[in-house]
């Protein structure tokens, strides 16, 4: 039953997973609550242009995807002064930067290659994940986890209360395009595995459950990790071991990242009574739309 | 020049693209003004799992369309009102009705080109019958968008205000949401899921930085949302090959960015801030009506 976890492109797919879980855990607890979940979501489609870019120019997925996300969050850092709640900003880059990956991907069907192919990067491709792409992604995840381990203190300051930490003298906007570029690096990975349409599964579930049951940043960073962890493995090894019938690894992925969330909701009701439930931040909320300086 | 015009399968793009354009940019007016932009983004794609999931069943795709998007809707309206908690659950809405999607095509072992087609869109095969069933749906939601006009407004802009004057502000939000849904569900067939989006958030976002009242911005956001959807119709059926959603994207970032960097020069000029005259217009409409 195991046998097939002999095999090197399983080896490989279980790295990949592993290292893209545990960093996407990280800047998901991040990414929850600087409420940006829809700025991942962008980024992780943008990495749609930038693989169907690179397919069309020839060159590998994941050098176009992080190139493009890179740029893409750049950009987002300059357009929004405050990332939380203008999400029009987002909404804007992420429809153009949809509309650019259609069109490569129709350039790409006219060169005589299958569009199927470039519609695989929609739907990820886990299970031909090569040394290349193993290498960068341990070299770009260690990368990150480094830099946040070094911004971790004024990047949770600045998350959980931007004005007081401005006021203190925090790099507040900086930090805010860092920890952009940061996630656009981290969606280009997560694609590679799950690809576009679920990257956001494994990017804000493990962090949004593990926020519901503990309100400790370092437990819940580590609950996060752990719960990352084990939905990627459970999808990988149902993909495998399943009944032999290779349903796909990003379904059983998101449908195990949507049930822990879901469990979290009832489970977090029972842990904490409603009394103690702290009250909205004020910062929390804020307006949508375009407003007075 | 126009000769291209006069072709039956063009006219019937351009009127299901007009009548999309206009039902989209009122329907996106409001999303941004309740900052649901990303719901506008969820809902498409949940719509193509569904889409993806009737055609694996053998029955008409726009079922399966209605049926997740007005699901999924009534599951956003009712988890969780604040920005923080709705993103979160809007996105783990979306990506398990996607993960739904990919088992779903997985598991269908036909010819995947119908359903690659709700992702992209299929502007050039629509029927005369497509163009009279688009447009009455979208008249039925317009009137109840014009019927709960005022409400909806000032639950959009003050809803703390309006729950403390009685207004159902969760119950607006479901109607809201499932019409929402129903455009959404229309605007897939045609325009595809990626890019219902750039018609319901481009027109509007560009509208809502120019215009100082919410019936002006409405207005321009359906002005700017046809010429996008024709001109970007006409440069495709010009061009042959090149997709027309890339062309209203494109043209729909390119009139947004400058108009986003000149709007602090505008406000400056004109004095009130928009989100606090929308505001103020929006409650005063609503008071009128009342007392």
């Amino acid at each position: 039953m195991f046998e097939i976890l002999r095999q090197g492109f399983v080896q490989y797919a279980f790295l990949a997973g592993t290292m893209v879980a545990v960093i996407t855990a990280i800047m998901g607890y991040f990414v929850v609550l600087r409420a940006q979940a829809f700025a991942g979501e962008a980024l992780a489609d943008i990495g749609f242009a930038g693989a169907t870019g690179a397919a069309v120019l020839g060159i590998g997925a994941l050098p176009g995807m992080l190139i493009l996300t890179i740029l893409a969050a750049l950009g987002l850092g300059a357009l929004g002064e405050r990332m939380r709640g203008r999400d029009v900003e987002v909404g804007m880059v992420l429809s153009f930067a949809l509309g650019l990956g259609v069109l490569f991907l129709v350039i790409y069907a006219q060169f005589g290659s299958n569009a199927a192919e470039g519609v695989g990067v929609l739907f990820g491709s886990i299970l031909s994940v090569t040394r290349s792409d193993l290498l960068i992604t341990l070299i770009a995840g260690c990368s990150i986890l480094l830099l946040l381990a070094f911004l971790f203190r004024p990047l949770l300051f600045a998350t959980i209360d931007q004005e007081v930490a401005q006021a203190r003298g925090v790099p507040v906007r900086l930090l805010s395009s860092v920890f952009l570029v940061l996630l656009g690096i981290t969606t280009a990975e997560t694609v590679l595995v799950v690809g576009v349409l679920l990257a956001l599964s494994l990017l804000i579930a493990p962090a949004a459950a593990a926020l519901r049951l503990t309100y400790r940043p370092l437990t819940s960073i580590s609950l996060a990790v752990v719960l990352g962890v084990c939905i990627t493995w459970g999808g990988l090894l149902l993909a495998f071991v399943g009944a032999g019938t290779h349903l796909p690894v990003g379904f059983f992925i998101a449908t195990l990242a949507a049930l822990a969330y879901f469990l979290s909701i009832p489970l977090s009701r029972l842990r904490f009574s409603q009394r103690y439930r702290p009250l909205p931040h004020p910062t929390r909320e804020c307006s949508p739309l375009p407003d007075h300086r | 020049m126009f000769a291209i015009l006069q072709y039956p399968f063009i006219q019937n793009a351009m009127l299901t693209g007009a009548v999309i354009a206009v039902i989209a940019a009122v329907t996106g007016y409001f999303l941004i003004a309740r900052g649901l932009t990303f719901a506008g983004h969820a809902l498409p794609n949940v719509g193509f799992a569904g889409a993806a999931g009737a055609v694996l069943l053998g029955i008409d795709p726009i079922l399966g369309l209605f049926v997740f998007t007005i699901g999924a809707s009534i599951a956003i309206g009712l988890l969780g009102s604040e920005v923080r908690e709705r993103d979160t659950s809007i996105g783990i809405i979306m990506t398990f009705a996607l993960g739904l999607g990919i088992l779903f095509l997985s598991l269908y072992t036909g010819y995947a080109q119908q359903v690659y087609s709700f992702l992209f869109g299929q502007i050039v095969g629509i029927s005369r019958q497509d163009v009279l069933i688009t447009t009455l749906v979208s008249a039925f939601t317009l009137v109840i968008m014009i019927i709960l006009y005022r409400p909806l407004l000032f639950s959009s802009f003050d809803p703390q205000v309006a729950e403390a004057r009685g207004l159902p502000v969760r119950a607006l939000a479901i109607i809201f949401l499932v019409l929402v849904a129903v455009t959404v569900s229309l605007a897939v067939q045609i325009v595809g899921a990626l890019l219902v989006f750039t018609l319901l958030v481009g027109p509007a976002a560009t509208a809502v930085r120019i215009a100082s009242s919410p019936l002006r911005a409405i207005c321009l956001a359906i002005v700017l949302g046809i010429s996008y959807a024709w001109l970007g119709i006409y440069l495709a059926a010009e061009s042959l090959y090149w997709p027309a959603s890339f062309f209203i994207a494109t043209i729909s970032f390119g009139v947004y960015l400058p108009v986003r960097f000149l709007s602090p020069w505008l406000r400056e000029h004109r004095g009130k801030p928009v989100i606090d005259a929308s505001t103020n217009i929006a409650r005063r409409d609503f008071e009128g009506k009342n007392v």
